[in-house]
C-alpha cells in the first residue's frame, strides 16, 4: 500500500474537519474502553495473565528460529506447504503463483492486516482475479476502495448511513425499495451476497493470530465465522502470517487468547476461534485439498535484537488505538499506512522507514494510556522515543526544532546564565501581560496561541524571589 | 525527642520558576508544615524533558548529571509536578543503562525523588491540611503522575480535608489534556481537539475551579478555557492545599483575586 504517512499533519487536518470521522471517533472512544475495563474487572487474574502473555511472547521471540523451524516441520508433516517470504514482493509472488497454478478466478479473504501490508488485493486483481473480502468491515471498505482505519474494526470510521448508501450503489440487482435502515438489514444483505462468493471461490486466504510450533496449526479469531467459510470451502487454503506470530504450543495460545478478546472488544472470547492444521485428511468431512502457509518477514527479523524487539510481542488487539487520544482526534487513515495508533507509530517506521513515517512516533503526548492497556505490556511510549532518538542522531529532526532545542539546552546546562536571562525575559513578559493576565497572541508562540491563550507569568522568577527571601531572612536576623 | 527534620531539596520545575512562582511557595509552605526543612539549589534549571522527548540524549544526560549533582546532599527531592518527578525518578536511570557508576547515582537520586502531593501523604504521612476553599472544584489527573507514579488518590485525600471545598469528578479525569510538552506546539491542531474535549467535560461538571498537579497541563487547560470565554478558574492543587489562593488564578487578570469568597 502506498504510504501517506509523510503527510500526517495534512491528513490529520482533513480528518479533524470531517464530521463523519469525528462522530465515529466520539462513539468508539467510549465504546471500546468501557467494554475492556468491564471485562478486565470481571477476571481477577487479568493482570497476571498479561504478564504471562508477555513472557510467552518474549520466550517465543528469543527462540524464534527454533520455533519457526519446528512449526515448518509440523506443517510439512501434516501435508501442508510453507513458503518463506523475506519481502512483501516475495509473499505476493508466492500467493499469485499458487492462485495461477490453480487457475483461480475468485479468491475469498478473511481479514488479514498482513495482506494489507503487502497490498495483496491490488496484485491479484491486476492478474485478473476477483478478490472478495468476507469480513463485514473489510467488505465495506473494499466497496469504498479505502484502506482499513483500525486493525480490528477496519470500517470504524464509516457510519451506518454511509454503508447503506454504498450497498445501494453496489448491489443494484437487489430491489431498490428494500429497507436497510437497521444494522441487521445491512449484515443480512452482506451475508446474502457473500454466501455465493464463498461457493464460487477457488482459493481462500486467511491471516493468523497464532502459529503453533508444536502442531503446525494456525489459529484465527473472528466474530462473524467468515474465516471458517473462507478456509474450508475452496480447494486451496492459503494462510498468510508474519514470523512473530509463532508460539510454542496450544496452551500458550490459550493463555494469550484469554487477554486478546478482552483487550480488543471486551469479549471474554471471540465468537469463533478457528484452528486449522494441514489440508483435508481422508476422514475429514470437509476442508481444502491444499494448505499453504506464507511466512512473511518484511523487516521484522531486523527488529530482533534492536530496541524495537518488544514491538514484535504485539498480538494486534487494537487496545492501544482504542485508548489513544491522538487516534481519537484524527482517526486511523491519518497515519497514512496500514497500522495506525500507537502500535503503528512504533511498527510503521520499522517497516517503511522513519524518513517516511517520522511524524507517527512524534505525534504523541506520551500520555502512556496505550502502554497501560497493552495485553503484552509493550512499552510503546519508550519505543516512540527511541524513534525520536534515531531521528535526532540522523539529523532528521526538523531544523527549527533542533535549533530551538540547541539554544534552550545550551542555557539549561548553564544555571547562572539561565537564571540571569530567564529572570530578565520573564520580567519583560510579565510586564506586558500582567494587567490582562494572559496573551491572545505573542511572537514565536503561534503554535500555542492559535487555539488558546497563554497565561502571563507572575513577575519575578521563583529563583529570584527565593533569593530575595533568603537575603531578607538573613538581614532580619 | 522528635525526629530530625528531613532535608528536602525543592525541584522547582522550569514552568513554576518562570510562570508561577506562587506554586513553588505553596510547595515550600506545605513541606514545612509537614515537618521538612526546605532548600532550593540554585544549580537547577530544568529536568531535561524537552530534550529527552525530542530524542536529544546527549543534552538530556548533561542536564541529568547536573541535577544529580545539585541534589546530591538532600534526604529527599520533591517537585510540584508528576511529569518532572517522573523524569527524574523513572527516566534518569534509563539514560545511564550502560554506565554503572552514573547509573548508581541516578538510581540513588530516583529513590529519593517524589512528586509533591504523594510525598506529603505517602512519605510524610500527612492526612489533612489547614486550608479553606469554599468552592466546587474538579480535578484532572496529569498523565505522568497518574501512570508513571501512581498519583491519584493522594490529592483527593488531602482535598477532602480542605474546609468548605467540594470535589466533583471529571468524567475523563485520566485522559490526556493534549499538552504533551512540545507536542502542543508541534501538532497544534491535534492538541486543540484534545484540549477542547477536556475543557468540554470540565465545563459540564459545573465546577468553579479546576485543579491539577502539573503546571504545563494547567496552562494548556486554562488557556483553552479562557479562549472559549469560560470563567472557570484554574489553579495548581498545591495552592489550594497550602491555603494560598489570594493570587490571581492561572491566566487571570491583575486584581482578579476572587477565591473562596466568590
Amino acid at each position: 500500500m502506498q504510504s501517506r504517512s509523510h503527510s500526517f499533519k495534512e491528513n490529520a487536518r482533513e480528518a479533524i474537519a470531517d464530521p463523519n470521522i469525528q462522530a465515529a471517533m466520539a462513539k468508539m472512544k467510549v465504546g471500546f474502553t468501557g467494554k475492556r475495563l468491564a471485562a478486565a474487572a470481571r477476571l481477577p487474574e487479568f493482570e497476571a495473565l498479561r504478564d504471562a502473555a508477555r513472557d510467552i511472547k518474549n520466550h517465543s521471540l528469543a527462540n524464534l528460529d527454533f520455533y519457526l523451524e519446528r512449526y515448518e516441520a509440523k506443517v510439512l508433516e501434516t501435508g501442508g506447504q510453507v513458503h518463506w517470504a523475506p519481502t512483501a514482493a516475495d509473499a505476493r509472488k508466492a500467493i499469485l503463483d499458487i492462485c495461477e497454478r490453480a487457475g483461480a478466478k475468485t479468491v475469498t479473504k478473511g481479514k488479514s492486516m498482513i495482506s494489507e501490508e503487502i497490498a495483496l488485493n491490488d496484485h491479484l486483481e491486476e492478474a485478473g482475479m476477483t478478490v472478495v473480502e468476507t469480513d463485514l468491515g473489510e467488505y465495506i471498505i473494499q466497496l469504498r476502495k479505502e484502506p482499513p482505519s483500525h486493525i480490528i474494526a477496519p470500517a470504524v470510521h464509516v457510519s451506518k448511513e454511509q454503508v447503506e448508501a454504498d450497498f445501494r450503489a453496489q448491489h443494484q440487482h437487489l430491489p431498490a425499495e428494500r429497507s436497510l435502515s437497521e444494522p441487521t438489514d445491512l449484515v443480512n444483505e452482506a451475508r446474502q451476497i457473500l454466501r455465493q462468493r464463498y461457493l464460487d471461490a477457488d482459493v481462500g486466504i486467511t491471516g493468523a493470530n497464532f502459529l503453533i510450533a508444536e502442531t503446525g496449526t494456525s489459529i484465527i479469531v473472528t466474530n462473524e465465522g467468515n474465516g471458517d467459510l473462507t478456509q474450508s470451502l475452496p480447494k486451496i487454503h492459503i494462510v498468510i502470517a508474519s514470523i512473530e506470530k509463532v508460539v510454542p504450543n496450544l496452551e500458550d495460545a490459550s493463555t494469550i487468547l484469554r487477554v486478546l478478546a478482552r483487550s480488543a472488544t471486551g469479549q471474554e472470547f471471540s465468537a469463533y476461534t478457528t484452528l486449522s492444521t494441514g489440508p483435508r485428511r481422508a476422514e475429514d468431512p470437509d476442508g481444502p485439498e491444499e494448505y499453504h502457509v506464507i511466512l512473511l518477514d518484511n523487516g521484522r527479523s531486523s527488529m530482533l535484537g534492536s530496541e524495537f524487539q518488544d514491538m514484535l510481542r504485539c498480538i494486534r488487539c487494537g487496545a492501544c488505538m482504542n485508548h489513544c487520544p491522538v487516534y481519537h482526534a484524527v482517526g486511523g487513515h491519518s497515519y497514512g499506512w496500514v497500522y495506525p495508533g500507537p502500535m503503528g507509530a512504533v511498527l510503521t517506521p520499522n517497516l517503511i522507514g522513519v524518513e517516511e513515517a517520522g511524524h507517527l512516533p512524534n505525534a504523541s503526548t506520551f500520555c502512556g494510556r496505550c502502554e497501560s492497556v497493552c495485553p503484552v505490556r509493550i512499552p510503546l511510549p519508550k519505543m516512540m522515543r527511541h524513534w525520536r532518538e534515531r531521528e535526532f542522531e540522523r539529523h532528521l529532526t526538523p531544523k527549527s526544532v533542533r535549533h530551538g532545542l540547541g539554544v534552550w539546552a545550551f542555557m539549561a546546562r548553564r544555571p547562572a546564565l539561565y537564571h540571569r536571562l530567564t529572570g530578565l525575559g520573564i520580567r519583560a513578559l510579565a510586564a506586558l501581560g500582567r494587567r490582562r493576565g494572559r496573551f491572545t497572541s505573542l511572537p514565536l508562540a503561534g503554535g500555542w496561541t492559535k487555539y488558546r491563550d497563554l497565561p502571563a507569568p507572575q513577575g519575578k522568577t521563583f529563583q529570584q524571589l527565593w533569593a530575595e527571601k533568603q537575603k531578607n531572612g538573613r538581614a532580619a536576623k | 525527642m522528635s525526629k530530625p527534620e528531613p532535608r528536602v531539596g525543592l525541584f522547582v520545575t522550569c514552568l513554576v520558576d518562570l510562570f508561577r512562582p506562587s506554586v513553588g511557595f505553596a510547595a515550600v509552605k506545605l513541606l514545612e508544615a509537614a515537618g521538612c526543612r526546605v532548600e532550593v539549589p540554585e544549580l537547577q534549571t530544568c529536568c531535561g524533558q524537552p530534550a529527552y522527548n525530542s530524542g536529544d540524549k546527549a543534552d538530556t544526560r548533561a542536564i541529568a548529571l547536573q541535577v544529580i549533582e545539585a541534589f546530591r546532599d538532600f534526604d529527599y527531592v520533591v517537585a510540584p509536578s508528576g511529569s518532572c518527578a517522573a523524569m527524574i525518578k523513572k527516566h534518569y536511570p534509563e539514560l545511564f543503562e550502560k554506565e554503572p557508576e552514573q547509573l548508581a547515582k541516578a538510581e540513588e537520586l530516583s529513590a529519593r525523588t517524589f512528586e509533591l502531593i504523594s510525598f506529603l501523604t505517602d512519605v510524610m504521612q500527612l492526612s489533612d491540611v489547614e486550608a479553606a476553599f469554599p468552592q466546587t472544584v474538579t480535578y484532572h489527573d496529569s498523565c505522568s503522575g497518574l501512570r508513571e507514579l501512581g498519583v491519584r488518590d493522594q490529592p483527593r485525600k488531602l482535598l477532602s480535608s480542605v474546609n468548605a471545598l467540594s470535589l466533583v469528578e471529571l468524567s475523563d479525569a485520566d485522559i490526556c489534556c493534549g499538552f504533551g510538552g512540545t507536542f502542543c506546539v508541534k501538532y497544534p491542531d491535534i492538541s486543540n481537539i484534545m484540549v477542547t474535549s477536556k475543557t468540554g467535560s470540565i465545563e459540564s461538571t459545573g465546577a468553579q475551579t479546576l485543579l491539577a498537579g502539573d503546571l504545563g497541563c494547567l496552562m494548556n487547560m486554562a488557556g483553552k478555557l479562557q479562549r472559549s470565554g469560560s470563567d472557570i478558574q484554574v489553579r495548581h492543587v498545591a495552592e489550594v492545599l497550602a491555603d494560598m489562593t489570594d493570587t490571581p488564578a492561572i491566566g487571570a487578570a491583575e486584581g482578579d483575586t476572587r477565591n473562596g469568597g466568590n
